[in-house]
């Protein structure tokens, strides 16, 4: 059932040294001990979080918590102030392309057209002009934006432009994907209806996903692993695996008992901080 | 509506133009010819060439001043832009010139440099440049963080973030201190050619005012000031068709 | 910029500059360039003479009536326009034409209207600062937002009272910015209308320096118009800077 154990993660602050090298074959992503500061504000402090492969990692947190703060650390746009970011085994200290970014400003060239903006990463990876729109027009449709692709930002709604970003990180076929806040711009149909294929996603490829939101029922509904953050300086106050959910019918997880008693314990735990 | 806007616009011309043509003939002052005496005194020097031969005397140090100035400042400003310590370095020099008469520079351009193209050039440059410089610069600091950052996350290497975002993202602010500077250069321009040697446009005023032909001198001014209004309306057409999408789309809504 | 972890101030270069000035005006590569030190030194030898006050003088008062003309029509004329819809649409076209006009062609009409004087001189300032002034503080009236005007209404302010209580405020931050950039404007409007009328100010006396070659003498002024000239731009650029703060927040 409902699995609140956090076995490494759950030490505290100051004794995540003794997280095991060892397992980091099974986790895509680990962060050691990451503390940052912007100046005098700490926006994490000394954060330990390990993240398995293949498996879809939410960070849920009340706003300014750091969460963008981590994710872009671990995507090498930022550095810590002190600890270590790992992925696959290897030490980060840039962005590379085993990692795809979906920014939660977009972050779209407004001069170029969609078509564009989908393959700008593979344009800035070298691959060939032909290639890369024909693999940037598949994701453009996967995302429901096909008939748009000569369309320029200004003319799409907030929604339309998130899901060229997120189209954008998808093309490029990197091994983790980082996305901040990726659906909350859309309206509610095509939300639930992305989380639905971001579950099929996750069960169909070998990708791991770290995903940030605001939505606990969403954090539950999507996640094979949840780690609530507290505000700053940011530390992992709890891990929920809702795994029991994993084998449902994407369907009918809403309605599962399960998923309404973590929703229930996580909003418990969140309320205090809030108040 | 469309309708009404032009009615009004033509209306206002009329009692402006109507107004000039009465006062004309009051006469407010010896030298105040009226509406109708200054256009047909342009007509006739459009029709007798005078004109022609005026604009492209004028236009030449105009032309060449806003080239140098165009690549020199964009250059200057991009390079600015880019690097901290030539910011340090290099941005006071325009910011002073930026808010100093520079004008006040041209008696000294005219020792140095005689009287010839060489000084009317230099005029069009200090008067232009520092706008270019400036605009192309403080567009480069403000490219958003956001879209550097997507670019290094996508593995850009710092010449393709600056081709490919970092100038496109600039590239509105550029052309309207281009615009600017051009709007300066039709001063400096002018005042050179009252100021350092009749030439040109300059030369039609300055000789009509000495012979007491008002009406010629007023039909060259008009027509000065038409042409430089017109063409800079023409550029900002230009800039609005190009760059229409590109400032609204940064709203991240 | 940074030199070992110590924050070098804004202007610091311009240090870098006038050393660059002074090693080339001892150089002697060109008569034209005296050495800075030469320069300071002539300054303060030219401020005292009366030819100098006298310029400073007569610019000074071009300058402050060009402004005063051109802030008190400027401002009244923007806010009715923006008040206004017949009045703007009647009006804004030709403030647009003279704003990118290139006004130092009007100097010569100035001339035979107003005679070689102060006249044509304050004329010319206010020329160069007016339309910008218009123009932003009409922008300023525009962007004033309904809540805040119905507001007024609904509290049963008379007309002048929610002019001189709400839209004047409103619109503050942006109508200073147009005298900001007006005054920059007028700054180098009175040296044009000088240089081309060049018996009155500092027209007068560059006239006199350069037909006498006298070079000290000429950087010594322009030094002082330029300092003159970026100290006022700063200062407004900080009082505009100190009003900012509810511009945003409106
Ligand atoms: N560039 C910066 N300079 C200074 N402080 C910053 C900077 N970026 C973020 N911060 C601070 O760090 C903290 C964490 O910011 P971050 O953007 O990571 O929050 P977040 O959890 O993503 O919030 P949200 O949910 O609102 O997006 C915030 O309190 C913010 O004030
Ligand atoms: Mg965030």
């Amino acid at each position: 059932m409902l699995q609140t154990d956090n076995p490494v993660q759950d030490l505290p602050a100051g004794h995540g040294h003794s997280v095991a090298s060892s397992n980091s074959s099974a986790n895509a992503v680990s962060v050691r001990n990451v503390s940052k500061n912007y100046g005098t504000v700490e926006a994490l402090k000394d954060l330990s979080l390990e993240f398995p492969k293949g498996q879809l990692t939410s960070l849920l947190g009340p706003s300014g918590c750091g969460k963008t703060t981590l994710l872009k650390i671990i995507a090498g746009l930022l550095e810590p102030t002190s600890g270590e970011i790992e992925v696959d085994g290897r030490s980060v200290d840039g962005p590379g392309p085993d990692r795809a970014f979906v920014f939660q400003d977009f972050a779209l060239l407004p001069w170029a057209s969609v078509l564009r903006n989908v393959s700008f990463g593979l344009e800035l990876r070298g691959v060939a002009k032909s290639e890369r729109e024909d693999i940037a027009a598949k994701y453009i449709a996967d995302v429901g934006l096909a008939g748009f692709e000569k369309s320029y930002p200004h003319e799409l709604s907030g929604g339309m432009r998130q899901r060229v970003g997120l189209a954008r990180a998808l093309s490029v076929d990197s091994d983790v994907l980082l996305m901040d806040e990726p659906f909350s711009a859309v309206d509610e149909q095509t939300r639930r209806k992305f989380q639905e294929d971001l579950l099929s996603l996750v069960a169909n490829e070998n990708k791991t996903f770290i995903f940030v939101t605001h939505s606990i029922e969403e954090a539950v509904y999507v996640s094979d692993q949840i780690a609530i953050l507290l505000p700053r300086p940011s530390r992992v106050s709890d891990i929920i695996r809702p795994s029991g959910l994993r084998e449902k019918d994407s369907r009918s997880i809403r309605r599962d008992p399960e998923y309404l008693d973590i929703v229930d314990e996580i909003w418990e735990s969140l309320r205090s901080y809030v108040e | 509506m469309a309708n009404r806007s032009l009615f009004l616009k033509l209306l206002s011309a009329f009692v402006v133009f109507g107004a000039w043509e009465i006062a004309g003939r009051i006469p407010v002052s010896y030298a105040f010819p009226t509406f109708f005496e200054s256009m047909a005194a342009l007509f006739k020097m459009m029709f007798d060439g005078s004109l022609l031969a005026a604009y492209a005397e004028t236009l030449k140090p105009l032309a060449i001043g806003i080239l140098i100035s165009a690549f020199l400042g964009i250059a200057i400003g991009l390079w600015i832009g880019l690097s901290g310590w030539f910011d340090w370095l290099f941005s006071p020099i325009f910011i002073v010139m930026q808010a100093a008469p520079l004008a006040a520079l041209i008696p000294l351009l005219v020792m140095m440099y005689g009287i010839g193209l060489t000084s009317k050039v230099f005029v069009v440059c200090i008067m232009a440049m520092p706008v270019i410089v400036l605009n192309t610069a403080g567009a480069v600091r403000n490219t958003p963080s956001s879209l550097t950052e997507m670019g290094k996350s996508f593995l850009a290497s710092k010449a393709e973030v600056i081709t490919k975002i970092i100038v496109p993202a600039a590239s509105p602010v550029i052309f309207s201190g281009l615009r600017l500077g051009i709007s300066a250069g039709f001063i400096g321009a002018i005042l050179s050619e009252l100021k350092i040697t009749p030439t040109g446009v300059g030369d039609i005023i300055t000789y009509s005012r000495s012979i007491a032909d008002y009406a010629t001198m007023y039909a060259a001014i008009f027509s000065i000031i038409v042409l430089a209004v017109l063409f800079l309306n023409f550029l900002e057409k230009i800039e609005k068709f190009f760059f229409a999408g590109n400032v609204r789309g940064y709203a991240s809504d | 910029m940074k030199v070992f972890g110590i924050r070098l101030p804004g202007m610091s270069s311009l240090l870098i500059w006038g050393l660059l000035w002074e090693i080339f005006g001892r150089s002697g590569l060109s008569f034209f360039v005296p050495p800075l030190s030469d320069v300071i030194a002539t300054l303060f030898e030219v401020i005292g003479t009366p030819a100098f006050q006298k310029a400073l003088y007569e610019t000074g008062y071009a300058f402050v009536a060009g402004v005063f003309f051109a802030v008190s029509i400027g401002i009244p004329t923007g806010i009715l326009m923006g008040k206004n819809r017949l009045l703007d649409e009647l009006l804004l076209p030709w403030v647009n034409i003279f704003l990118s006009a290139p006004l130092t062609a009007l100097v010569p009409v100035l001339m035979v209207l107003f005679g070689f004087g102060m006249k044509s001189i304050i004329i010319t300032t206010t020329l160069f600062a007016i339309w910008i002034i218009i123009l932003n503080a009409r922008a300023g009236v525009m962007q004033i937002n309904r809540s805040l005007v119905e507001m007024a209404h609904s509290f049963g302010a008379t007309p002048w009272a929610a002019f001189t209580k709400v839209y004047f405020w409103a619109a503050l931050p942006e109508i200073l910015g147009g005298v900001r950039i007006g005054i920059i404007r007028a700054v180098k409007g009175v040296i044009i209308g000088q240089l081309l009328i060049s018996i009155v100010g500092f027209g007068a006396l560059f006239e006199l320096y350069s037909n006498n070659f006298l070079m000290s003498h000429f950087w010594a002024v322009l030094l002082v118009l330029f300092a003159m000239a970026f100290t006022i731009s700063e200062v407004l650029a900080y009082l505009e800077r100190r009003v900012s703060y509810y511009a945003a927040k409106r």
